[in-house]
């Protein structure tokens, strides 16, 4: 699936400047070196952080989009930063758990 | 033989949120190279988290990326503290990074651990109170 197809299942897009990206899996972690360890490439990300780090993180990892859980919000300048540097960035009220189980299925 | 491609950063030691900028320069620099993406992958990577630990532990260096024929070099020094115990460093979970560190989801102690993960060979030259070189090569063949 793409990263573009979020919006229509229940998603709030923050930024995406790269909606064909597709996902391939999903990883789930607020530790950035955990994520950088055990996430692969093409991966959805699944956290609750949200300062400026995470979209290095995402960048230099190559993750198709952060999902923010728990209705997480991106601050302006880094929503800004987001956009400029390529990366899908979406919100959910959903819990971590939730939205992995919701990706599950729409995976499958 | 074509000289060897060399990109130079100093790295900021007081500024931790733009820290990733020498890192995301180089991944830019690298896929302008044409290079494949799970190799850029690793090389960004892991040098940030060599960045990041010279920004948190170090106050700062300097980062060297060279790009040769069958490798990319990444060569990251500074004048910090040094590193006293290198195999405890080494094991994932050891951190000395302070708690303001960690509430930005770093300082889990997968640092050291994610560079030699990511890279084909890693070494470690450090001396207490002069500094730390770290030298790690990714093979491109
Ligand atoms: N450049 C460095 N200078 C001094 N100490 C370092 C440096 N890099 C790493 N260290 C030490 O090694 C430990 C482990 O590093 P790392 O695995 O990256 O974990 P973390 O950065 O999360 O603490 C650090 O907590 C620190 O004590
Ligand atoms: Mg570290």
């Amino acid at each position: 699936m793409k990263v573009g197809d979020l919006p229509g299942h229940g998603f709030k897009a923050l930024a995406l400047p790269d909606p064909d990206r597709s996902i391939d899996g999903v990883y789930i972690g607020d530790l950035l070196s955990w994520v950088m360890g055990r996430a692969q490439m093409d991966n959805a990300w699944i956290t609750i952080m949200s300062n400026n780090n995470v979209i290095a993180v995402a960048s230099l990892a190559d993750c198709s989009c952060v999902l923010l859980a728990e209705g997480v919000e991106l601050p302006e300048d880094l929503i800004e930063l987001a956009n400029q540097k390529f990366i899908n960035v979406l919100t959910s009220e959903k819990s971590a758990y939730e939205i992995a189980v919701l990706l599950s299925g729409l995976l499958s | 033989m074509p000289d060897a491609l060399v990109f130079h950063f100093d790295v900021d030691g007081e500024n931790f949120t733009s820290a990733g900028q020498a890192s995301t320069a180089v991944k830019r620099n690298l896929r302008q190279l044409g290079l494949p993406s799970e190799i850029i992958r690793r090389v960004s990577i892991a040098m940030y988290e060599g960045e990041i630990n010279m920004v948190i532990h170090a106050n700062g260096g300097a980062a060297d990326v060279i790009v040769h024929e069958d490798c990319i070099e990444i060569i990251l020094a500074d004048h910090g503290p040094g590193i006293k115990d290198v195999s405890l460093a080494m094991q994932e979970g050891y951190s000395t990074a302070p708690d303001n560190i960690r509430s930005l989801g770093f300082g889990a102690g997968m640092g050291l651990p994610n560079m030699k993960r990511y890279t084909d060979s890693m070494k470690i030259d450090t001396e207490l109170g002069v500094g730390t070189t770290i030298t790690m090569k990714v093979n491109l063949t």
